[in-house]
């Protein structure tokens, strides 16, 4: 018998705002422990919390561009349990009434070729909810070292239906929400500094099946490749235990990304009862259509949209669009290099490829590279108008790189013009065909590659910087005769 | 007669601080020098600084004599409740668990005082964490009431009555829950008042029940303690519930009121004079309800029909309020750690079992209980839908009353240990000062009278939302027309 | 509304996160009956149409900028850290 997997995924995103959810102390990553505190970050005896507006003001646009319903009125409630990173041994959270609800994800899941879009789906969300992180445990031989910088950093927890199917969705799906974040500049998502976090609960049943399994909750998946690695084991786990006839236990897994090893949580099984009530600290949140509309106005294109439309208005390939579309930054600098020189083809190339490779060399991020988008459409422009050769370019393009200078500048500086004048090339050619004449009455015989055998003396002649074509053109007209 | 200084009210003292006929120094040293005396008696303070407030108040003479005074208050040495945040100062809630914790910042309340010039006096005794009414749950010692050493000042802010009274301190702040400022005020023979809630900021005051807790002053007459308000009150940004409400100058206002001549309407609620309430205790309230018939008000009958409700209500609320609140109390980031703790969970349950005291650990266990999975709607839901009604009570008597009187607490202060066994019988002694807080309004109890074995009686005024000015009006016409504020306890 | 027998004081307890002597268990379970029984008296209230009082005086939206001010310094945040090491708060290995 074979099985289905059904997944759903628990996404904790970090808001990128200066201060904390509930108190004005910076917030941040990579700074020296326990200096991003202040009395309430420490939950001092009489401290207070007070909501952050921007970070309000976040979820609420990636509401809006995932599709939710905001509600209009929310509130916070107190999930109380005792962990030593979690300074007042609640969390503020938000239980029953959730800033948005419903919502989806377009995905992407991988095309049968590099070169070729995959299918397209569209991954329901159950909610999305506003919180605060906790501090850091540094675990030691015998005892835990507690760093709360990170403690009171705004919190977004996204909730998917269980209606991922593979590992493969799964690492789409976060794929896709890490593009959506980044593009509305609600967080970098980077899963490395833990500003993107990801639980799954995984069950099997037999295909077909409608009822759901036990579930099993796997933590810890702290990269999206883990992530997708990470599931990909759970299922084969979850169906070599079926199939030996074995029942799968409800638990809470931890995933080792090194070893591909998971392994049970026995603690977690110490009964949870939170305890949530309203927190009679804090007021509701009340959002009304004004301020709706006034985030609206701030929401970007949204990826998948932004690359159907490169696809149809500049006509660039594919594989050129995913290159461009998951860095909103490189994308705006392609829309703006094709609109300058109107040969959309040929800059996202020179783009895609070439300046990619050279950033990529020279560790420079894109907005500090001396080549802006004028340069590329500069460059197009000159082999466009035969002004260069496409040898020449990548000389040129090589050069503006290094120095950010114009390309016509490089041009002229370096002596890259291509050779134009006709009257040079006609004495070349009458020079390279009498003094061949075997070629020519082979040509005139009608052996039409014996033409070539007059392109290699001109060349020489010009230098290389003759217009190959127009040699072509200019020999068959002399032989012509 | 410079040993008496300690005994005037705010407003005389400013009055002569202001001609130049004493200076904050001597203020303060006469407190200093009574508390030195008196306080092995009373046990109203955990700790004071004497060279603090000495330089507090040589700052503030010489302010003064720049001609800088910063108001009435700029030199008066002002009590502190050990739950109230002063930076550099010690904060303990009277508890094992807090008993070495010196607090690194400010509460808005100790702020404002600095702001107004006046000196943050001392750490006055309480309930542990503000919970009781008795002043005898302090993990310290348990304060004694000046008019009878062998009887509790009441509590839970038992320190800051009994400081007033005894003349350790002009005036003094204290918390107030579910009468904690109110029934002290009462049992110990001075002025304390509640604001309504949300009218004083409470960042920096130790949380026993958000939705419940308010600072409030103490003090020997009602125009000091609506002095102390004006320096208090306000809006203030690091408190969410905090409301943005201007805030009058009271003293002034509370005169226009009072010239205007304005017939008060005053409602006596007939739920507050039932069974329990001590016959003595009812006769001076009597006595004080007759003494506004004859200056001409206007006094009818209420009824706050929900009343017999709001005992419980307050304590399904409140302990759920405070088994989360204290959570925070773990031995990990500051307080009392077990040497016994032998791994992270063993912190938490030997240092809570160590650090808290009983009637501590009694309503952090009811909380946790009622709030636990399954009970949420059928404890802490319906005694938020209990409060709405005992809310709309109030609301309702006010359409035809400006303010209500009633007994402050059923009976003067009893004698230390007589209730201690029985919590129950404790939590019933805050009966008549409980639906306040639950309907957030303000109320101020005043010396209303004396028993025959010398305890004072209080008498309390419940006002409307955000009308402390009228509230304290019609509780200093009374004060006007008596002298009971007047009286000293002898020591 | 659940009758006292249900206080489970070591469930409780243990949700609290305090260790509760056998003397103050067997007291607190009298004490706290009393009260669950007098409290019990609630029910008697209809609530069915009333809507449930969080705050005496209820606003919305109450917020502040995303402007970061300077908080405490390293030695103040640990100042009363009953222990520290590395500019960090210590507790016994914390095991998952
Ligand atoms: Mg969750
Ligand atoms: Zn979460």
């Amino acid at each position: 018998m074979n099985y289905e997997a059904v997944i759903g995924l628990e996404v904790h995103v970090q808001l990128k705002t200066r201060s904390k959810m509930f108190t004005r102390a910076a917030a941040g990553y990579g700074f020296d422990e326990n200096t991003l505190t202040d009395p309430v970050v420490l939950a001092l005896p009489g401290t207070l919390p007070v909501m952050n507006k921007e970070a309000l003001d976040k979820v609420i646009r990636a509401g809006l561009l995932l599709g939710c319903e905001i509600a209009p009125v929310c509130k916070w409630d107190r999930k109380n349990y005792f962990y030593p990173d979690s300074p007042k041994n609640y969390q503020i959270s938000q239980y029953d009434q959730p800033i948005c609800r419903r919502g989806e994800v377009e995905i992407e899941l991988p095309g049968p070729a590099r070169n070729i879009m995959g299918e397209h789906k569209r991954v329901a969300l159950t909610r999305i909810h506003l919180e605060e992180d906790v501090g850091k445990l540094n675990h030691g031989e015998s005892e835990s070292l507690i760093d709360f910088n990170r403690a009171g950093t705004p919190l977004m927890e996204i909730v998917s239906e269980p209606v991922i199917r593979s590992a493969e969705e799964a690492f789409a799906y976060l794929t896709a929400l890490k593009t959506v974040m980044v593009y509305g500049g609600i967080s970098d998502c980077d899963m490395e500094k833990g500003q993107m976090r990801c639980d799954a609960n995984i069950s099997i049943r037999p295909a077909g099946e409608t009822t759901l399994g036990t579930k099993v909750e796997l933590k810890n998946l702290n990269s999206i490749s883990f992530v997708r690695d990470g599931i990909a084991s759970e299922i084969r786990r979850q169906t070599a235990v079926i199939q030996a006839g074995g029942r799968i236990a409800q638990e809470t897994r931890d995933y080792d990304g090194q070893t591909g090893q998971s392994q049970s949580l026995r603690s977690k099984e110490m009964a949870h009862d939170y305890r949530y009530f309203p927190d009679p600290d804090l007021m509701p949140v009340q959002v009304d259509e004004d301020w709706k509309n006034a985030v609206r106005a701030t929401c970007p294109e949204m990826p998948f949209d932004r690359q159907r439309r490169l696809l149809q208005e500049y006509g660039v390939p594919y594989t050129i669009t995913s290159v461009l579309i998951p860095d909103s930054g490189l994308a705006d600098y392609f829309e703006e290099a094709a609109r300058l020189c109107g040969k959309p083809q040929a800059a996202g190339n020179w783009i895609a490829n070439d300046l990619l490779r050279e950033l990529g060399a020279a560790k420079v991020a894109l907005a500090d590279a001396r080549v802006r988008p004028a340069h590329i459409a500069g460059l197009v422009k000159l082999v466009e108008d035969r002004v260069i050769l496409s040898n020449a370019a990548k000389e040129v393009f090589a050069e503006m790189f290094r120095t950010g200078e114009e390309p016509s500048a490089i041009v002229a500086a370096r002596g890259l013009k291509a050779e134009t004048d006709t009257g040079e090339l006609e004495k070349w050619c009458a020079e390279a065909i009498a003094s061949n004449p075997k070629s020519a009455a082979d040509f005139r015989g009608g052996k039409d590659s014996a033409i070539n055998a007059f392109k290699g003396p001109v060349m020489r002649a010009a230098k290389g910087k003759a217009d190959p074509r127009l040699v072509d053109e200019t020999l068959r007209r002399l032989l012509a005769t | 007669m410079a040993d008496d200084l300690n005994f005037l009210s705010i407003g005389e003292l400013s009055r002569r601080l202001g001609a130049g006929t004493v200076s904050s120094g001597e203020i303060t040293r006469s407190v200093i020098a009574r508390t030195k005396a008196v306080d092995g008696r009373i046990r109203a303070f955990n700790s004071f600084n004497e060279e603090d407030a000495l330089s507090h108040a040589r700052a503030s003479d010489a302010r003064r004599a720049k001609g800088g005074a910063l108001g009435p208050l700029d030199g008066i040495p002002i009590g502190m409740k050990d739950v109230i945040s002063v930076a550099g100062q010690p904060l303990t809630a009277s508890s094992r668990m807090l008993e070495n914790f010196v607090s690194p910042y400010d509460s808005t309340t100790a702020r404002r005082l600095k702001a107004a010039g006046a000196i943050c006096w001392g750490r006055l005794n309480l309930d542990e964490f503000a919970m009781g009414s008795s002043t005898e749950n302090s993990a310290f010692a348990s304060t004694s009431n000046p008019w009878d050493l062998s009887r509790v000042p009441g509590g839970s802010s038992g320190g800051s009555a009994a400081a007033v009274a005894a003349g350790e301190a002009i005036a003094s702040l204290g918390s107030d829950t579910g009468g904690s400022i109110r029934q002290p005020a009462a049992l110990c023979g001075v002025v304390g008042m509640k604001p309504s809630y949300g009218r004083v900021s409470r960042y920096g005051l130790i949380a026993f029940a958000s939705s419940l807790d308010q600072i409030g002053p103490f003090s020997r007459t009602v125009g000091d303690a609506a002095m102390v308000l004006g320096a208090i009150a306000g809006h203030d940004p690091r408190d969410s519930t905090s409301v943005r409400l201007d805030v009058p100058d009271y003293p002034r206002a509370m005169a226009e009121v009072a010239a205007s001549g304005r017939k008060w309407r005053l409602g006596i609620p007939k739920e507050y004079f039932g069974e329990g309430l001590d016959p003595e205790v009812g006769a001076a309230v009597e006595a004080a309800i007759a003494e506004y018939r004859r200056l001409g008000c206007d006094v009818r009958e209420v009824s706050l029909p929900h009343t017999r409700y709001a005992v419980g209500a307050y304590y399904i609320i409140a302990t759920a309020e405070c088994s989360s609140n204290l959570a925070r109390y773990d031995g990990v980031r500051y307080g009392h750690r077990s040497k016994e703790a032998t791994d992270a969970l063993d912190i938490y349950f030997k240092s809570r079992a160590e650090g808290f005291g009983a009637e501590v650990k009694r309503r952090i266990i009811l909380g946790t209980y009622v709030l636990s999975s399954g009970y949420y709607d059928a404890y802490y839901l319906r005694a938020q839908k209990v409060r709405t009604l005992i809310r709309r009570d109030f609301l309702e008597a006010y359409r035809e009353v400006d303010a209500i009187l009633t007994p402050t607490s059923p009976t003067p202060a009893f004698r230390k240990g007589e209730k201690a066994a029985d919590p129950l019988a404790m939590y019933l002694n805050d009966i008549y000062t409980i639906g306040v807080n639950l309907a957030g309004l303000p109320g101020i109890s005043i010396p209303c009278g004396f028993t025959k074995a010398g305890l004072p009686v209080g008498l309390q005024v419940i006002g409307q939302p955000f009308r402390e000015t009228e509230l304290m009006a019609v509780a200093a016409a009374y004060e006007a027309a008596t002298d009971w504020g007047a009286r000293r306890p002898n020591l | 509304m659940p009758h006292n027998e249900d206080l489970k004081l070591d469930h409780v307890a243990n949700l609290a996160r305090i260790s509760l002597t056998p003397e103050e268990k067997e007291r607190f379970a009298a004490q706290l009956g009393d009260v669950l029984a007098y409290i019990a008296q609630l029910n008697e209230v209809d609530v069915s149409q009333v809507e449930p009082t969080a705050h005496a005086f209820p606003v919305v939206n109450v917020w502040a900028e995303d402007r970061a001010e300077a908080g405490l310094s390293v030695e103040d945040a640990l100042r009363n850290a009953p222990e520290k090491r590395d500019n960090m708060f210590v507790v016994p290995k914390v095991v998952e």
